[in-house]
């Protein structure tokens, strides 16, 4: 090797890449023009964030700039080179970017003027010229927009020359006054619950939004509380990881039982809204757990999940529902549930038979094919006699525990019974991918012939696979057709096939944490298929956004939120590698020999 | 009676004849080499021996009974482990998931075991992890220690090649098959690999087929030589018979300039 450790680090990184500001500039200046054709300033801007200064219709043109100067000002340092100071050029080059994107939007003021173009674009209205020119005319407008993305921009520019700590607290800042904004339903909420009416009036505006003293309360907050326990919480985590494996795994299990304690007790403080909010997302996370297994665990990529759901959601139905057309037993909810996990179970066997045998992106078709032939039967007229056809199955009664019955208009109560049957699947999820059987599933995952030539039978190992995210998405459908109380076969369209996925997918594949993040991030903020999110406003940008997401996932953190580590390994497998080499663990053959 | 016998034997991929009416046998304890030039068919025998290909005529008996109709994971619980030739390892597991792994059939706890965490249960996955480390130790100390729990990535390439052995003995077999072994390894790796090649049947008890291009690690492990050429068996027997035997020189050589044409292949 002639290059060594020493003389690469004389090395700088190379200064401003103009060509890379310019590119950016004009995806800044797409990007904005996109959004504003797409609606968003329009739609969203009855829901502010901060009361009278800023809507979330704005907000989404004003990230463009900011985001995207700090992105095109990152500097990729490798191993050994020193990075190089950042001047007021990178300010310019900032600027550039933010100009480019509010050029976009002044360009698209221009032309919403001169021409008509309202036919195919929907958007393309004078309300949304109003709202970009402030209710102003066209070149003020124009100007306010250039001064604002120049100046964000530089600011975005900013991030890389102000000192790394100040930056973090910045972004600490803005990112709480708008987590707290966007929590309002959530919180508002929760502080009732604890009698805390006074707070939830000073902070939160009465038709949503924060009120200016709020914002400035939620700032100073997120400014002072990680200077008066930042350092602490990390000696204390650092204590905790320095103690003996034995009470290290004491504490855990303490933490684990208080989290657990405070979860349970948590619905109790919370009101309607939110309980229902947390019901859903508690839906989601015990049909992603269960995705998780086939896809995550198992490598199998099931885009036809959503049957297991609808077969449990109507199994429940028939079993319970006094309407029930074809057949009525009217059992109680925990005896039909034992026939819906053994009969999606046997469902999963029969759908899984045919598929197994197919690889990768047949299978995934193939999967897409079931999914949609088990929704047209419960459509069909064929077995409306059973099942309604699309007038469903109405009046499924709730659940009976004793003390109370669950049913949807006590969301508390359907929370809690999410509750457990969540901690069941993570319970299960967890055993299983520790065990013979999740060896065997993340053998076929890393390559199917070897692990078939190693003994492991693939055939009836994937199919276990299939029935376990069959049953755990039973007890969602189960869960779902008791709190809804009736159920049609639109709630049942790919579409929830796919948003399963993605929160797979976004909150990181092969992690039950990750799992668990991504349906609170999805399902609890945008919202599920049709279920409202805390961004309420967001419903009709939610599949936008939810694409948005995903690729940019797929691009810069494929492994997810949340990461499983075998999975980041095996997607940054090269900078593990050379990670690896740096930190001397890497095998280099006969080192030990020749030493 | 020996334990692997396998008689009038033929493979089609198409037109292409990649084995054609070959015998072959393996006694218990035996040590064979199965060597030929490029395209000889020698995988293509392992890949029907382990059940990845189906032969289209012929017969297949380890100890008594015929392996035709047979996944590969049945043939494996029979018996019969293998390595591969590019090396294919589990790669995002860790060393030690690599030969727990393989004892999937040998095993047989299942849902219900991990879900209740039973005796049987944690006693099995103790068996298999005492018994993955015992396998692995046998490569001295290139795979145990810290490395258990690195991913098999991170193993340099001689090191893979020891996993995959160490893998294949996981699955308790009786009959190894080893695809060139030493392939890629520098030649005093190959004489470390081949004196424990030759460990494998004194210790282990392992009765091995091993594929091999490397004429010395040949010469000093194996019993018997099988040389194949374009699906057919040309020679067997002793190496020092083997090397000298006309036939096999000019499979791997060609046949000299100018000398007889017979042989209807080189007819135009």
């Amino acid at each position: 090797m002639t290059a060594t450790s020493e003389n690469l680090s004389m090395v700088e990184t190379p200064g401003v890449a103009w060509r890379k500001q310019i590119r950016f500039a004009l995806i800044g200046a797409l990007s904005s023009a996109f959004i504003a054709l797409a609606g968003m300033p329009v739609g969203l801007d009855g829901r502010s964030i901060i009361q009278p200064v800023l809507s979330m219709g704005f907000l989404s043109l004003l990230w463009v700039p900011f985001v995207l100067a700090t992105i095109a000002g990152s500097e990729v340092v490798l191993e050994g080179m020193t990075a190089r100071t950042r001047d007021s050029k990178d300010l310019l080059a900032g600027g550039i970017v933010g100009l480019g994107s509010a050029g976009g939007l002044v360009l698209l003021m221009v032309l919403i003027q001169n021409f008509n173009l309202r036919d195919p674009l929907v958007n393309w209205s004078p309300q949304l010229l109003n709202l970009l020119s402030f209710n102003r005319s066209l070149a003020v407008g124009g100007l306010l927009w250039v001064l604002l993305g120049l100046i964000l921009g530089v600011f975005g520019g900013a991030m890389h020359v102000l000192p790394k700590k100040l930056c973090s607290r910045i972004r600490t800042v803005v990112l709480s006054v708008f987590a707290v904004s966007v929590l309002e339903t959530f919180l508002t909420d929760l502080l009732e619950g604890f009698r805390l009416e006074v707070l939830t009036d000073f902070v939160y505006y009465k038709r949503g939004g924060l009120e200016v003293g709020g914002a400035l309360l939620v700032a100073a907050l997120a400014l002072l509380i990680p200077l008066l326990v930042g350092t602490r919480i990390r000696d204390v985590k650092k204590q905790v990881v320095d103690l003996p494996a034995e009470e290290r795994k004491r504490v855990n299990l303490i933490l684990l039982a208080v989290s657990a304690a405070l979860l349970l007790v948590l619905p109790f403080f919370l009101g309607k809204i939110a309980n229902e909010l947390l019901a859903n997302v508690g839906l989601f996370v015990l049909l992603a757990l269960g995705l998780n297994v086939v896809v995550g665990l198992a490598g199998i990529l099931d885009l036809g999940y959503v049957a297991f759901f609808a077969v449990g959601g109507y199994t429940t139905a028939v079993l319970t529902s006094p309407n029930s057309p074809g057949f009525s037993p009217e059992l109680p909810w925990p005896i039909a549930l034992i026939v819906v996990v053994v009969l999606t179970g046997i469902v999963g066997l029969f759908i899984g038979a045919p598929v197994i045998r197919m690889r990768g992106d047949y299978l995934a078709i193939v999967t897409l094919g079931f999914g949609e032939i088990i929704r047209l039967l419960f459509l069909s007229d064929w077995l409306s006699g059973w099942f309604g056809g699309a007038q469903g199955i109405t009046n499924i009664p709730g659940v009976d525990v004793g003390i109370g019955t669950v049913k949807g208009t006590d969301p508390r109560s359907v929370f809690l019974l999410v509750l457990v049957f969540c901690a069941i699947a993570i319970y299960v999820s967890w055993r299983l991918e520790n065990s013979r059987l999740g060896r065997a599933w993340m053998a076929i995952r890393e390559d199917e012939d070897v692990a078939e030539a190693m003994g492991v039978n693939t055939t009836n190992t994937k199919l276990m696979a299939f029935v376990v995210g069959a049953v755990l998405a039973s007890f969602s459908g189960a869960i779902f057709s008791a709190k809804v109380g009736s159920i049609f076969p639109t709630s049942f369209l790919m579409l929830v096939s796919i948003i399963i996925l993605v929160v797979v997918i976004v909150g990181g594949m092969g992690n039950i944490a990750g799992v668990i993040v991504g349906a609170l991030v999805l399902i609890g903020v945008l919202g599920g298929p049709k279920q409202p999110g805390l961004l309420q406003e967001f419903s009709q940008f939610k599949l936008l956004i939810y694409g948005a997401l995903l690729v940019w996932m797929m691009l810069k953190r494929p492994e997810g939120l949340v990461p499983n580590v075998r999975r980041t390994r095996e997607l940054h497998q090269d900078e593990f590698l050379q990670d690896a080499w740096l930190k001397g663990e890497i095998d280099t053959g006969d080192q030990e020999e020749l030493s | 009676m020996s334990m692997l016998q396998i008689t009038d034997l033929s493979v089609t991929f198409g037109g292409l004849h990649a084995l054609k009416d070959l015998q072959f046998e393996v006694d218990e304890g035996e040590i064979v080499s199965v060597i030929g030039p490029n395209g000889a068919g020698k995988t293509t025998f392992f890949n029907m021996i382990s059940g990845m290909v189906t032969p289209t005529a012929g017969d297949i008996v380890f100890e008594g009974e015929s392996l035709l109709g047979l996944d590969p994971s049945q043939v494996t619980e029979r018996g019969i482990a293998r390595t591969f030739q590019n090396v294919r390892l589990f790669a995002n597991m860790t060393i030690l998931e690599n030969v727990m792994v393989a004892q999937h059939c040998r095993t047989d706890q299942r849902v219900f075991g991990a879900l209740f965490q039973t005796q049987a249960f944690k006693a099995e996955e103790d068996a298999i992890r005492k018994y993955g480390e015992e396998v692995l130790s046998f490569f001295g100390s290139r795979l145990v220690g810290y490395r258990l729990d690195q991913p098999a990535s991170v193993l340099s390439y001689a090191n893979r090649r020891r996993l995959e052995i160490a893998r294949a003995m996981a699955t308790r077999p009786r009959l190894l098959l080893l695809d060139e072994p030493v392939a890629g390894m520098n030649p005093r790796e190959s004489a470390e690999l081949t004196e424990l090649i030759g460990r494998l049947r004194s210790e282990w008890g392992f009765t091995i087929v091993m594929i091999e291009h490397d004429m010395s690690v040949v010469r000093d492990v194996s019993d018997r030589v099988v040389v194949l050429d374009h699906g057919e068996t040309i020679a067997q027997g002793p190496y020092s018979q083997v090397a000298n035997d006309p036939k096999v020189i000019e499979a791997y050589l060609g046949r000299p300039v100018g000398s007889e044409q017979t042989d209807e292949e080189v007819r135009p």
